[in-house]
């Protein structure tokens, strides 16, 4: 009965879907942003009830439940927590391959803070010591910092 | 808890590219399929539970797309976008509601889209997304801060894989079933240290069902019910910094509630078999310690120890696990069906014998951030 199926080309349809979107960065984040775009520093943020210094700031501890207030500057170096060699690429990848994601923690946090790094891959790993490389234009845009760079 | 169990299961063969069928055809099959398992017709379900998830669908509330496939018109159908297992959490919600019969449908074409720009999606817009991060590399990171922390080698976890492609080989739904050794894992091609092509879940299609009743309804299946003695999930922190990648606590706290409600008090023991969500080799070994079957660390030795092989005293994936086949969110759902022909004694060449409690879970979110764990039974 379904015997005609075998002979039936698959055809195919391509589409993409391509929204654009304004995302509010909040206040927390727009700080962050505008501190590393006008000063090169990094921001961080420090729950009164627990203690934890979070780098993204936080406007809330999800760990407490509670409002944050306070705001702590943390240093542009750090710590690799954990490293990945990246050997494939697709297109919202920032650089081509090969090229590093590392949690860094950085001087002054207590939580992994999510980047990049370019160079020195085949030096990269835990316990060693990065510094942020901020670019020369800078936007308010989480790639204002490049990259981190091996100390 | 009421009794509930489930009566009816089924799935698709898991493949790279399903060219003859779109989402509702892989739909109509298994809602189909699992009914004929069960011995029910449409009219004995009341209410639908789907699972599928926009990004990979490539269209908003992608659950509508596939009602007419899933029996939902007339009846109360809505969407869970996340694992099957938390579909079927959802499902099971219901009939403990009141609901008589829930039909809880999965489906996933991920060879319609691009897993790593869909992945990259799940993470945060303003401070992740645009640095490329997604589902291989985030796991990559976590497999590197586990396997230094425990100094565990990557020939420890090339064993997974070769352990589950060799299992998928008892398993017709299968994509990959495979003889390869470690030695195979460790030249296959770096995806993301430490991770290799194959220590890594292909692309996959598919589609599966299973059909959640209570107990009055679970009489009057053809089938022998499989009863949910224990059922839990947990969430962690989402951005990756702020968790231990190497110590999964919402997993392990799922473990725990989901144990308690099954009075499981010696997981190791009292369990015969376990199915659990690995698309990546490193995480079997750290999901089984999250599941108390172990201490921290020693996830890997269990397999060395011949522990979780077919034939040892807790075989991990017999089906192959999502090694194997990867249809993103059908995988978990396959790990309840799966557990779930176990305990019926219908698991064909893939059979643990004398199984009659088995272990399933699934996760969401990367790096396992929301874990979901069912214990199913064949006691009342």
């Amino acid at each position: 009965m379904t015997e005609w199926i075998k002979d039936v080309e698959p055809l195919t349809l391509k589409g993409q879907i391509a929204v654009p979107y304004t995302w509010w960065v909040g206040e927390t984040g727009s700080r962050f942003l505008v501190s590393i775009r006008d000063k090169q520093k990094i921001l961080g943020s420090k729950c009164n009830a627990c203690g934890t210094v979070f780098v993204p700031p936080r406007k809330n501890c999800g760990r407490c439940f509670v409002d944050i207030d306070q705001w702590v500057d943390i240093a542009d170096e750090g710590v690799i927590e954990a490293c990945t060699i990246v050997h494939y690429s697709h297109p919202v990848q920032p650089v081509k391959p090969p090229f590093a994601y590392a949690l860094i923690k950085l001087d002054g946090a207590d939580v992994g803070f999510l980047h990049i790094i370019k160079k020195d891959l085949n030096r990269i790993k835990n316990g060693v010591r990065v510094k942020a490389k901020f670019k020369e234009e800078r936007t308010g845009h989480i790639l204002d910092i490049d990259s981190f760079e091996l100390i | 808890m009421d009794k509930a169990a489930i009566v009816g299961v089924a799935q698709t063969k898991y493949e790279r590219r399903k060219k003859d069928q779109i989402f509702a055809d892989m739909v109509f099959d298994v809602t189909r399929a699992a009914l004929d398992d069960a011995g029910f017709s449409i009219e004995d379900i009341d209410n639908v539970v789907t699972v599928s998830n926009d990004f990979f669908d490539g269209r908003t509330i992608s659950g509508m797309a596939v009602g007419d496939a899933s029996g939902g018109q007339d009846k109360n159908i809505s969407t869970v976008s996340g694992d099957g297992t938390f579909g079927a959490f959802y499902g099971l919600m219901r009939v403990l509601s009141g609901y008589k019969a829930t039909l809880v449908v999965a489906h996933c074409k991920g060879s319609e889209s691009s897993a790593h720009l869909t992945t990259n999606g799940m993470f945060d817009p303003i401070f992740h997304r645009h640095l490329g991060i997604e589902a291989i590399s985030s796991a990559a990171l976590q497999a590197n801060v586990y396997m230094n922390k425990y100094n565990i080698r990557e020939e420890d976890i090339a064993l997974v894989s070769v352990k589950n492609h060799g299992n998928a080989k008892n398993n017709p739904y299968a994509q990959l079933p495979m003889d390869i050794t470690v030695d195979d894992v460790m030249k296959s091609r770096k995806i993301a240290d430490p991770l290799k092509l194959l220590d890594c879940c292909p692309v996959s299609d598919g589609a599966a069902a299973m059909i959640i009743v209570n107990e009055t309804m679970a009489g009057k299946g053809k089938k022998k019910p499989v009863w949910i003695k224990g059922v839990a999930h947990c969430c962690e922190e989402y951005f990756l910094g702020d968790r231990d990648l190497a110590n999964p606590t919402a997993l392990k706290s799922a473990a725990r509630r989901a144990y308690d409600m099954a009075g499981i008090k010696r997981p190791i023991k009292d369990i015969d078999v376990a199915e659990v969500l690995e698309p990546f080799s490193y995480m079997e070994p750290l999901w089984l310690e999250g599941l108390d079957f172990c201490k921290s660390g020693k996830g890997s030795e269990l397999l060395k120890d011949g522990v979780t092989v077919m034939g040892g005293n807790l075989p991990v994936n017999p089906s192959g696990g999502a090694l194997s086949a990867n249809p993103i969110l059908v995988a978990g759902m396959a790990r309840i069906i799966e557990a779930a022909l176990q305990v019926r004694g219908e698991a064909g060449a893939r059979q643990v014998k004398g199984a009659n409690t088995a272990l399933a879970h699934g996760f969401n979110g990367p790096c396992g951030q929301s874990h979901c764990v069912w214990i199913v039974s064949g006691n009342k």
